[in-house]
């Protein structure tokens, strides 16, 4: 008998207690709990965004959708950034005011490459108010997830309103599972040593949001 | 980890030991203390955490009852995603498997995220015993390793450790497993998170196979979730061609949106965080980002025995947010290390016990490891009735017997005789007046020295309370 067979055969006769005619969907799932915890005003979900991601040491930028070549730049500079990863789909204009040497992932760069690297600019498929997360699907202008990862300093852009999600389950709603997703709420931290955070591990060590609004 | 729990003593002799320990006692008062107070904050910020809590329970009980079910769905979608899905029936299976794979790739050293499932199993150990090297890169697993220790927490495994501590175990080890520990070195947990850094950053950037385990399975969509904080998880699931994912059974869920309520409880409860800093989702593989090849090893190894116990099975709902150890008095006064498996605290105490079986010393005293204060329960983000599961475990204990089980057992049965029949009560009870200022003032005989030190008996009445009742009632009735 395979393991398989085994595992599942097991699992049958631990819940010889199951009524046969039982289905899955026949155990309730309540979901009476909230959809979201804040109201669904645009401005105030901004200002809620850019505190909580500010609470876990993410340094924001607001700033209009014209002005975000600038800032861009302005970052990178104060960084002291001269290297930059630029992911595929990255919109040009991001970053046409910086004066950095630019590394694109075609071919694809190595992981030493990558570590070498100064900063990284990606855009974010969406971000989330409540717990201050933007999260990567690796969408156009975010590239693997190597490239947001091993660089030092990740610099994010997040266009409001339409990227910026109340809660949870908003996000949950709107991602696709068919996609590698990684959810960031602030810079690497850790919580190993007595129980008090920390930030900066192994992850970038800081992040820079720029929060775009019309 | 070199170290081993087997052989260790049993809860009432380990933790006895381990509260003579002051420093221990002080590294786990501080932390304890910290966590608790950020966590009872970040839930209050729900308002809707009963309700929460209540759908992840709801979640887990569905996916038990349907555990087999659940499984083939996620086996079908994991293989449909570029995936490969084993199945280990227990410990040995499962490293066997994983040792299998890593020599197919003609590697000898593997990155490794921490991973319970894999403690629980002895991994490393049995990897050792084939010449192939796991570095733990999580920053509580990697100060275990290098200091040749055994985990006492489920997030914080070295919680035992204070940041002196922790900076002469970097100072003295680092450098046997790779880049030294930067000198000079202080105790500053920056500068301790850095030294790690360092360290294992080399060991990223080459790794060629990585194992990891899984907060989340979702059936429906062949996803796996790993949450972390540093970064470790995520190079270690990026950078590598090779993927070896190790994961209990239970810990599948349904549906994609059943991950909408436990990201909600998980951070919350277990670092008190509104979010943790890195959550990483996958299915299967994806054409040219992260590795080629992804395995997914099913673990039973004393999951399906769990199952089979109605009461007991609701351990299996656990989300290892490890809550339930950062309020434990008996925890927080013991540690870690006195529950003898990687499981440690309240749900340690009904886990090992069904995971294991209760045929050692050490496994049936876990049950009574516990004031039964109910705190564990009230924390617990799915609703675990841990001091149900206890006091259940405690009578499977006592019903396979063992010496004290024995005598407390016909103790019982004798005192159950007597209240049967009055005659006999009455006279027994007049015997005990009778002979009252020759009782003793404390309980007698062996193994209730501690407990009856500080504890006098009862004094018994000059009279039986019946012989006070026929000699003092008056016959006149209430109007």
């Amino acid at each position: 008998m395979s393991s398989r067979d085994m595992v599942l055969g097991r699992i049958r006769r631990a819940l010889s207690d199951v009524p046969r005619q039982e289905g899955p969907e026949d155990v309730p799932v309540a979901r009476n709990y909230r959809a979201a915890h804040t109201a669904h005003d645009p401005g105030e979900l901004l200002d809620l965004l850019q505190d909580h991601l500010t609470e876990y040491r993410a340094t924001v930028h607001r700033c209009h959708r014209a002005a975000v070549p600038g800032t861009v730049a302005a970052v990178l500079a104060r960084r002291g950034a001269r290297t930059v990863v630029v992911p595929q789909g990255l919109p040009e204009e991001w970053l046409s005011q910086a004066v950095i040497e630019q590394l694109t992932d075609t071919p694809p760069l190595s992981p030493r490459a990558c570590d070498a690297a100064d900063s990284v600019v990606t855009g974010c498929a969406l971000a989330i108010a409540e717990t201050g997360t933007i999260v990567l699907d690796g969408g156009p202008g975010q590239g693997r997830r190597a490239l947001s990862l091993i660089p030092d300093h990740h610099l994010c852009v997040v266009r409001a309103p339409q990227q910026v999600v109340a809660s949870v389950p908003a996000a949950v709603a709107r991602l696709s599972p068919n996609r590698p997703l990684t959810w960031i709420s602030g810079p690497s931290a850790t919580s190993d040593i007595e129980l008090e955070r920390v930030e900066g591990v192994h992850g970038p060590r800081i992040l820079d949001v720029v929060l775009v609004h019309p | 980890m070199t170290g081993t729990y087997l052989g260790m003593p049993a809860f009432p002799r380990a933790a006895a030991a381990a509260t003579q320990d002051t420093r221990l006692r002080a590294n786990l008062t501080r932390a304890t203390g910290t966590i608790r107070a950020k966590r009872a904050q970040a839930i209050a910020e729900l308002d809707d955490w009963t309700q929460l809590r209540a759908a992840g329970a709801a979640i887990k009980d569905r996916t038990l009852r349907h555990l087999d079910h659940y499984l083939e769905q996620l086996e079908a979608a994991v293989t449909r995603a570029g995936g490969v899905v084993h199945w280990a029936a227990d410990a040995t299976e499962a490293n066997r498997i994983v040792a299998d794979l890593i020599k197919a790739t003609g590697e000898s050293e593997v990155v490794k995220v921490k991973s319970m499932a894999t403690q629980e199993i002895g991994l490393n150990e049995a990897l050792a015993a084939e010449g192939i090297t796991a570095y733990e890169t999580d920053l509580a697993e990697l100060i275990v390793q290098l200091g040749d220790d055994l985990p006492s927490h489920i997030l914080v495994p070295a919680i035992h450790k204070n940041r002196a501590e922790i900076r002469d175990i970097f100072s003295e080890s680092m450098s046997q497993w790779g880049r030294p520990a930067p000198e000079p070195l202080t105790d500053d947990p920056a500068e301790l998170a850095e030294a790690a850094r360092l360290h294992l950053r080399e060991k990223f950037l080459r790794a060629k196979v990585a194992v990891s385990g899984g907060n989340f399975m979702v059936a429906e969509t062949g996803t796996v979730v790993v949450v972390e904080s540093e970064g470790n998880g995520r190079m270690c699931l990026t950078l590598p061609q090779t993927l070896i994912s190790v994961v209990g059974i239970e810990k599948v869920v349904p549906t994609w949106r059943d991950l909408e309520v436990f990201l909600q409880t998980l951070p919350r409860s277990s670092t008190a965080e509104r979010m943790n800093p890195y959550t990483s989702m996958w299915s299967g593989t994806t054409e040219g980002d992260g590795p080629r090849e992804f395995h997914l090893v099913l673990l039973d190894n004393g999951r399906t025995a769990t199952l089979t116990d109605e009461v007991g099975r609701q351990a299996l709902r656990c989300i290892r947010c490890s809550a339930c150890l950062n309020v434990c008095p008996v925890y927080e006064r013991a540690g870690g290390h006195a529950y003898g498996s990687p499981y440690p605290g309240p749900i340690g105490a009904i886990l090992t016990p069904q995971l294991r079986g209760t045929s050692t010393e050490l496994d049936a005293s876990l049950p009574y490891a516990s004031s039964l204060c109910g705190a564990c329960y009230e924390v617990c983000p799915v609703a675990i009735d841990i001091p149900e599961v206890l006091v259940h475990l405690r009578e499977r204990v006592a019903e396979q017997g063992g010496a004290g089980h024995r005598l407390e057992k016909a103790a019982i049965r004798a005192a159950g005789w007597v209240l049967d029949h009055p005659a006999v009560l009455a006279a027994a009870e007049r015997t005990a007046s009778r002979t009252r200022r020759l009782h003793p003032r404390r309980l007698p005989g062996p193994g209730s020295g501690a407990w009856s030190e500080s504890r006098d008996l009862p004094r018994i009445p000059a009279a039986p309370f019946r012989d006070w009742w026929r000699a003092n009632r008056t016959t006149k009735e209430r109007p």
